[in-house]
């Protein structure tokens, strides 16, 4: 209970701060309007704000082991997350300056617009692609190899039951979880993309057909999305992944998950896609390659779908963080992706139990961190990228 | 007829409609299954006449079109049917093992359970969403309001799990403030209970709060521009009180729509959180029952998700059509 204590203590000590330290401003500065105009409320804000950050440093330069000889667990993972948040930091920064002095005067330009955030994503998006397409070379060990000795603590420290070949450990069965972890880049990064794939093909070109032809195609289509989209789309998903489950196994239930998860998504698609469709059929252009004779395919893909890309590439990167978090869901659920593949989700779930030894073996505890940070790190990342794309093409400043 | 009226009941009885079409698809989509319940119970092994026997006893001969109307009967006078799971023989031959083997003797505890955690869930992310928003909207620009900004993009995006076992590395194992195992039982004290169920509870209050927060902010910036709000300004009206007074109530309509929108999101989330914190809920009920492939209750608890998620929705866009001033009062 004392640590409520402590809140409140800190809560109420930051307002006594905040009014003092207003007061003593307004008393030094001769009633500067700043400080004479400033709600308790942004005083008390200001003064938390310190409290906390003061808070921080303070408990980033705590000892990593307590007199006891015990790990402190908290200090170590907070230094990490400081180490990790301020060394993305850096290289987004030093990856913008990079942008910035090389590449066409196009790209360049574009680099100097960028938000830190925006460089941030792209740079992460840029290292998970690379390490999805060159896995099978990054990779120390494959992806189901089995070794004798399970459960090697991570660290690599031979004295603390680590092993150098395997700088992360093993899992309960004996693979080497840095070789999973990269693999996962290749598995779960790869399924989702060709999901979305999936889903933004059949969504786009149902759509698009039903803004073109209207009349009972387009009802029929519209009426059958709303049903679908009527049913939550991880319990219709987990639904339909049971019914497959009785057809199918293994790899066989990995591919049908990906159809689908395809299939449902792809209504979000549709509507995105019918709408914008919907603006642009009744332009000139359209009406001019009507006449001249043009195809539905030619009308379809040589016209709408140019003019249709910049809301359908937002889309796409909202889709697929969308995509990805559902196949990690359901992999996490022991539902999506199968063994022999290594999975982010999956290996968040089977070294989960890790996570209530991090009071004595932190190392340990970091490993199903490790995993879902890897899926949390590359879905922030889009967001960030398509955050910046929409307010790019809105022309949104705020 | 009053037109709001007109257009509410439009709204439910789409909705009625809606509901009617998923439980066909949910039915359709079970009943593509190979083999069936009687064989299901019965194993392998078993003679082509028990399992006739039990077909005919269960209803299973008759045709596709008669079962479904038998099952959305029994479901709109709350018999969902019989668990695969907790089903043995005896219990369909009459005796009465006391094994809960109905479906709706199983899921009734469990959808309590979830409705209290989704309950605790609201009561917390409603009101620290909205004044989140409205703080962010009040300070936009700010050195808060920014940090609000990439805090809320960071939870939006990190699956539940994670979020869950961060909170669980924090509050239960490095500093034992909270139980990590959400392990409710009937008949438990209110207070053990609500421990309990606060740090399921927190984990999906930071997965919905970031949506609404930002849909709050959305809304009240939306409105800082028009000329009443610049009226009041000018008239020299607090900042806090320009927004409480006066955008506030005619932002009221978006909000309300996002809060139902994510409470209807809430549903999926529960899912992953429950398994995590191993809380009994009808989404850990739901997960287990895909696992041992128990169609009877995967059927049930999908309609009952379904219709939650409809009627909240349904909620929403009746919530925003009273709200709407233009329609209550027309000309």
């Amino acid at each position: 209970m004392s640590a409520w204590l402590w809140i409140v203590a800190l809560l109420a000590g930051s307002l006594a701060v905040g009014w003092l330290g207003r007061f003593a401003a307004q008393k030094a500065t001769g009633n500067k309007p700043v400080y004479r105009d400033m709600p308790l409320a942004v005083a008390f804000g200001y003064a938390l704000g310190v409290a906390l950050l003061a808070l921080a440093v303070w408990y980033y330069f705590q000892p990593t082991v307590q007199e006891t000889g015990v790990a402190n667990a908290g200090v170590m993972f907070f230094r990490w997350a400081v180490h990790g948040f301020f060394g993305f930091a850096v290289a987004a920064w030093l990856f913008r300056l990079l942008g910035r002095s090389l590449g066409t005067a196009a790209s360049r330009k574009l680099f100097r617009q960028m938000p830190l955030t925006a460089a941030f994503g792209i740079l992460v998006i840029i290292i998970y692609a690379v390490t999805a397409i060159f896995a099978g070379l990054l990779a120390p060990h494959g992806q189901a190899e089995v070794f004798a000795q399970a459960n090697i603590v991570p660290g690599g420290n031979p004295a603390l039951g680590g092993n150098p070949d395997f700088p992360l450990g093993t899992d309960q069965i004996g693979r080497d979880i840095l070789s999973r972890l990269i693999y996962g880049a290749q598995n779960t990064v790869g399924i989702a993309f060709a999901t979305t794939l999936i889903a933004f093909f059949l969504g786009g070109s149902l759509g698009f057909l039903a803004a073109t032809l209207r009349g009972w195609m387009d009802q029929l289509l519209s009426r059958a999305v709303d049903v679908l989209m009527a049913i939550p789309s991880l319990i219709f998903s987990l639904l339909l992944i049971t019914v497959a489950s009785a057809w199918v196994s293994g790899f066989g239930l990995t591919v049908a998950m990906v159809l689908i998860i395809a299939v449902i998504d792809s209504t979000r698609v549709f509507r995105l896609a019918r709408a914008v469709g919907m603006n642009i059929v009744v332009m000139d252009y359209i009406e001019a390659a009507k006449l001249r004779g043009e195809g539905l395919p030619y009308l379809i893909f040589k016209e709408i779908l140019p003019n249709a890309t910049a809301p359908l590439l937002a889309e796409f990167g909202l889709r697929f963080c969308f995509v990805f978090l559902t196949i990690s869901a359901l992999s996490f659920l022991g539902l999506g992706i199968q063994p022999p593949l290594a999975d982010w989700g999956t290996m968040v779930k089977d070294l989960s139990a890790f996570i209530n030894y991090a009071g004595f073996a932190p190392l340990a505890a970091s490993v199903p961190l490790l995993a879902a940070g890897a899926i949390a790190l590359l879905t922030v990342a889009v967001n960030f990228v398509v955050d910046w794309m929409l307010q790019r093409s809105s022309g949104l400043k705020e | 007829m009053h037109p709001v009226l007109k257009i509410i009941l439009q709204r439910l009885a789409l909705g009625l409609v809606t509901l009617f079409v998923v439980s066909i698809v949910i039915f359709t989509a079970v009943n593509m299954l190979p083999g069936d319940f009687a064989q299901a119970i019965l194993g392998q092994g078993a003679t082509p006449e028990a399992v006739d026997a039990i077909r005919r006893d269960l209803g299973l001969d008759q045709p596709p079109v008669t079962r479904y109307l038998q099952w959305l009967s029994g479901a709109l006078q709350g018999d969902l049917g019989n668990s695969f799971a907790q089903a043995n023989f005896a219990s369909f031959v009459g005796a009465d093992s006391g094994v809960r083997t109905t479906v709706a003797q199983q899921i009734a505890p469990r959808f309590e359970n979830t409705m209290f955690l989704a309950g605790v869930t609201a009561a917390i992310a409603v009101p620290f969403a909205v004044t989140l928003g409205i703080l962010a909207a009040l300070y936009r620009n700010s050195v808060f309001d920014k940090a609000a900004n990439i805090g809320t993009l960071t939870s939006i995006s990190s699956p539940e799990f994670f979020v869950a076992y961060i909170l669980i590395l924090f509050l239960a194992v490095l500093n034992p403030m909270l139980p990590s195992l959400s392990n409710i039982y009937e008949g438990m004290p209110f207070s053990e209970r609500l421990e309990k169920t606060l740090l399921p509870a927190l984990t999906l209050t930071l997965v919905v709060t970031a949506h609404m927060m930002r849909m709050t902010r959305a809304a009240i910036l939306n409105l800082m521009a028009s000329p009443y709000i610049e009226m009041a300004r000018l008239k020299g009206v607090k900042p806090i009180r320009v927004i409480v007074r006066h955008a506030l109530p005619n932002a009221l309509a978006p909000i309300i729509n996002v809060v139902a929108l994510n409470l209807a999101y809430l549903i999926t989330g529960v899912v992953v959180v429950e398994v995590v914190f191993v809380y009994p809920g009808i989404g850990q009920l739901f997960v287990d029952s895909v696992k041992i492939r128990d169609i009877p209750v995967v059927q049930a608890c999908c309609l009952i998700f379904a219709a939650a998620y409809i009627l909240l929705n349904l909620t929403a866009d009746i919530l925003s059509i009273v709200s709407n001033p233009r329609l209550r009062h027309p000309k």
